[in-house]
């Protein structure tokens, strides 16, 4: 065995990231790691390539234990990690990428630039990559300067490569580039852990599959063993024998009021890079849409196109029946539509800005004459949404920082609703808060339809977001993969939709 | 993305626009430097007699040898303001080491500099202070320092020797430029040659990655802020060779002459892109610039300011369009 742990732990404070995980990697091994935002993968990680120390259990490679006390000790023992996002020097040349900080010398002192050179271009054609070392890495597209991520590391001596998402931002063709190279470093007889979570790719590339979930492993098999259902399932931790289901929805009689109510917001066509694929949808007043997906489905992409914070390639959108021309988040809020986003903390709160300031920031010249801010209107504003959604604060001049995530999300929520909105999108709104709060962001959200908007949500617990909205969209790789009435629907149905045959990708 | 009908000749197109733009990037102010001197020599006869062209590359070398650290600061991701200070008190301890002989009036203030480039490297490596905050604080204490050292100025005796090395020719070519030349060729050597110089990229470049790549990032950033405060402290001893005298005001405004001139050149004020060359060429303008005003009899001094300024915006303008053009 190449790579082994045994019973391996890591635990920050109380909090128990990673519990007795028993894992192994041969010599010449494609092994596919999985599973959901909060696994323990990156922890895994972490603890393989000598970031954290573990706090239980021990790593063995070949047989030996050993303990890394930083990367460049995992490093140097042949253990190494190439990350989705490029850890390397964008203006440097390829060859000076590959070679930083080990570059061969002449006269002791001078780097030996032809020799760099030349040993960077034997490295790259070894894994057949047509690259030329002397350009600049940031003149390749993100899946070859990923490759040179490869290429450093497995010059460095690397027995062991870990791969994390390594096909997340890649096109079509930079795809099967990067099949080449792990096809190669198998041949090589190195072991390479692949953390992804396309199921296809899995499928194709992979000789054995773990996944974790909530820090232990839940499932480790070779892939011709393992089910693409009972992988879905244990990645987000469902029987997929189960039969009871506490969170079947009663049929609902509600939603047939709805099919008949016009149609809020409609999405035709809809691309952007290969993210978000032609995707098609359509939300009435009055209507709950929810958006299922594993993660890297492109819930949040989609999001992010309908409202013009990314600008799509291709689709309409169209808002109570008119288009937006313009993709941009301002002129997509002046045509009545709002979205929350998932990342509450770096693209939602003003952290060190006052309740009263959060939730008037995005409408503030509307309450304002002759440029000064009414503070009158602010404070009937805010006062109305403290009261409305039941926002626990001390008052509107508290930090939004002392508020609990529950609350800060209300104060998210009363923020789009100040821009009067026909339609709100909400990017897992319960993220990260506890489970009281989250039922009452539920009620705030099923008021939100009941007053006549239009509500498209998203949430990576399958029960949430089956509960929550009338009909579902299931995402799989940036496009459609189905639909279902949600009325007496159970999580199993849509757990079947995810772990269906994948769209071909483009 | 289009679709198999032909991947690689696009590739190559953007290949070769970014090569296009990284050269205008980084030889643009050569050529800008050499029109503006044909441009300025047709118009005063006297401004391309050898006499002139000296007068500009010698008054030049003073503020190109500091901007030779400066350069190194800023690639680096950082920025140097003690220099021009730096250079007002290499003057003063040169006045003072004078009597006892050349050596230590060339060798002070280097080490002086250097000295004080490893207080302000430590500071900021170590205690992660924004490099505008402890340079700023070293050039309000270096000025000081050297006004109570020195008052106003003081007058090198009997300069001797000292005085030849600022003076005197070698080989029909003012000693200065000789130094200059040197310096500057070091200088590239050292960031395109040397491991050290990669590192001073890499950093600037992304300071995250090139920890993780394996750089002491610490240590490299120390000794770039020596290398500064080295040479602005060899710049003011040079000056007090010159002008037979220490003098605490020398130097004044170098700080940000100096960045301006590598930003002319096109060294990025982000970090992680810049050469000498193009610093070098910056200093030379820089120097045209005041040359040609006052070739311009008419006009007083002040029109100098006005005229590099605008020249700092220009090149600010265009290097922010060609890095657009780039991310595209």
């Amino acid at each position: 065995m190449l790579l082994e742990t045994r019973g391996l732990g890591k635990s920050f404070g109380v909090v128990a990231a990673l519990s007795d995980v028993s894992f192994s990697l041969r010599a010449g091994e494609v092994h596919g790691l999985m599973g959901e935002n909060g696994a323990g993968k990156s922890t895994l990680i972490k603890l393989l390539t000598g970031f954290h120390p573990p706090s239980a259990g021990e790593i063995l490679l070949d047989g030996t234990p050993v303990s890394f006390d930083s990367p460049r000790a995992a490093q140097a023992a042949g253990v190494a990690a190439v990350y989705q996002e490029i850890n390397l020097i964008p203006e440097r040349s390829v060859a000076a990428n590959i070679f930083l900080a080990r570059e061969p010398r002449q006269f002791g002192l001078l780097t030996n630039t032809r020799k760099m050179e030349a040993d960077a271009a034997a490295i790259l054609s070894r894994y057949g990559l047509a690259i030329d070392p002397r350009q600049p890495l940031r003149t390749l597209g993100l899946g070859l300067q990923q490759m040179v991520s490869i290429a450093r590391v497995v010059s460095l001596g690397a027995r062991v490569v870990i791969m994390d998402e390594p096909t997340s931002a890649l096109a079509g063709a930079e795809v099967d580039i990067l099949y080449g190279v792990v096809e190669q470093l198998r041949r090589e007889g190195r072991g390479i852990v692949y953390v992804s979570h396309r199921l296809s790719e899995c499928y194709r590339l992979c000789d054995r599959l773990t996944v974790l979930r909530d820090g232990r492993m839940v499932e480790s098999a070779t892939t011709a063993d393992l089910p693409r259902a009972r992988l879905v399932a244990a990645m987000l931790g469902r029987e997929s024998t189960a039969g009871s289901a506490p969170g079947a929805r009663p049929a609902a009689a509600a939603t047939d009021a709805a099919a008949a109510a016009p149609i809020a917001l409609s999405v035709r066509g809809l691309s952007w890079r290969t993210r978000v694929r032609d995707v098609s949808i359509a939300v009435r007043r009055g209507e709950i849409l929810g958006l299922a997906g594993l993660l890297g489905a492109g819930r949040t992409e989609t999001f992010k196109a309908i409202y013009g914070a990314e600008t799509p390639d291709r689709g309409d959108v169209e808002i109570e029946g008119r288009r937006l021309f313009h993709a941009r988040p301002a002129a997509s809020i002046r045509r009545g539509l709002a979205f929350l986003s998932e990342d509450r903390r770096s693209e939602g709160i003003f952290p060190k800005l006052s309740v009263r300031a959060n939730l008037t920031a995005a409408v503030l010249p509307r309450i304002s004459r002759f440029g000064v801010v009414s503070r009158r209107r602010q404070t009937e504003l805010v006062n109305r949404y403290i009261r409305e959604l039941g926002i626990k604060t001390a008052g509107p001049e508290a930090l939004i920082s002392e508020l609990s995530g529950g609350n800060q999300q209300k104060v998210l929520i009363a923020r789009a609703l100040c821009t009067e909105p026909r339609v709100v999108m909400l990017d897992d709104p319960t993220r990260g808060i506890d489970v009281g709060a989250k039922a009452e962001v539920h009620r705030t959200i099923r008021d939100l339809a009941r007053k006549g908007l239009g509500v498209v949500v998203t949430s990576s617990e399958v029960e949430e977001v089956l509960e929550l909205s009338d009909r579902l969209v299931v995402l799989n790789e940036g496009a459609i993969a189905g639909e279902l009435e949600t009325a007496g629907r159970e999580p199993e149905d849509v757990l079947a939709l995810l772990a269906a045959a994948e769209a071909p990708r483009a | 993305m289009s679709a198999a009908a032909g991947p690689a000749p696009v590739k190559r197109q953007a290949i070769d626009r970014a090569r296009i733009v990284g050269l205008i990037q980084s030889r643009g102010a050569i050529l800008v430097l050499i029109l503006a001197a044909i441009v300025a020599g047709s118009i005063f006869p006297d401004f391309l007699h050898a006499a002139n062209v000296e007068d500009i590359v010698t008054a030049g070398t003073f503020l190109g040898l500091v901007a030779i650290g400066q350069t190194f600061v800023i690639i680096l991701g950082g920025f140097d303001l003690s220099v021009g200070s730096m250079v007002g008190l290499g003057t003063v301890i040169a006045a003072y080491a004078q009597p006892f002989g050349w050596v230590p009036a060339l060798l002070l203030p280097i080490l002086a500099g250097i000295l004080v480039g490893l207080i302000d490297g430590l500071l900021i490596a170590r205690t992660r202070m924004a490099p505008f905050i402890v340079t700023l604080a070293a050039l309000l204490a270096l000025k000081g320092a050297a006004i109570a050292l020195a008052g106003e100025s003081m007058v090198v005796a009997r300069p001797g020797f000292f005085g030849q090395i600022a003076n005197a020719h070698w080989l029909g070519v003012s000693n200065l430029i000789v130094i200059l030349v040197a310096a500057y060729a070091l200088g590239a050597l050292v960031l395109n040659r040397t491991p050290f110089g990669a590192a001073i990229f890499a950093i600037g470049g992304n300071e995250e990655a090139a920890r993780m790549l394996g750089i002491q990032v610490e240590r490299v950033k120390v000794l770039t802020y020596c290398v500064s405060g080295g040479l602005a402290g060899l710049s003011g001893a040079l000056l007090a060779a010159r002008l037979s005298s220490g003098i605490s005001s020398a130097g004044n405004g170098y700080e940000l002459q100096s960045i301006a001139a590598a930003v002319i050149g096109g060294v990025l004020l982000t970090g992680g892109v810049g050469t000498m060359t193009g610093a070098l060429a910056g200093v030379l303008l820089l120097g045209l610039i005041n040359n040609v005003i006052n070739q311009i009899g008419s006009l007083s001094a002040a029109y100098q300011g006005l005229a590099s300024g605008t020249f700092l915006l220009l090149a600010v303008i265009i290097q922010a369009g060609l890095s657009r053009t780039k991310r595209s």
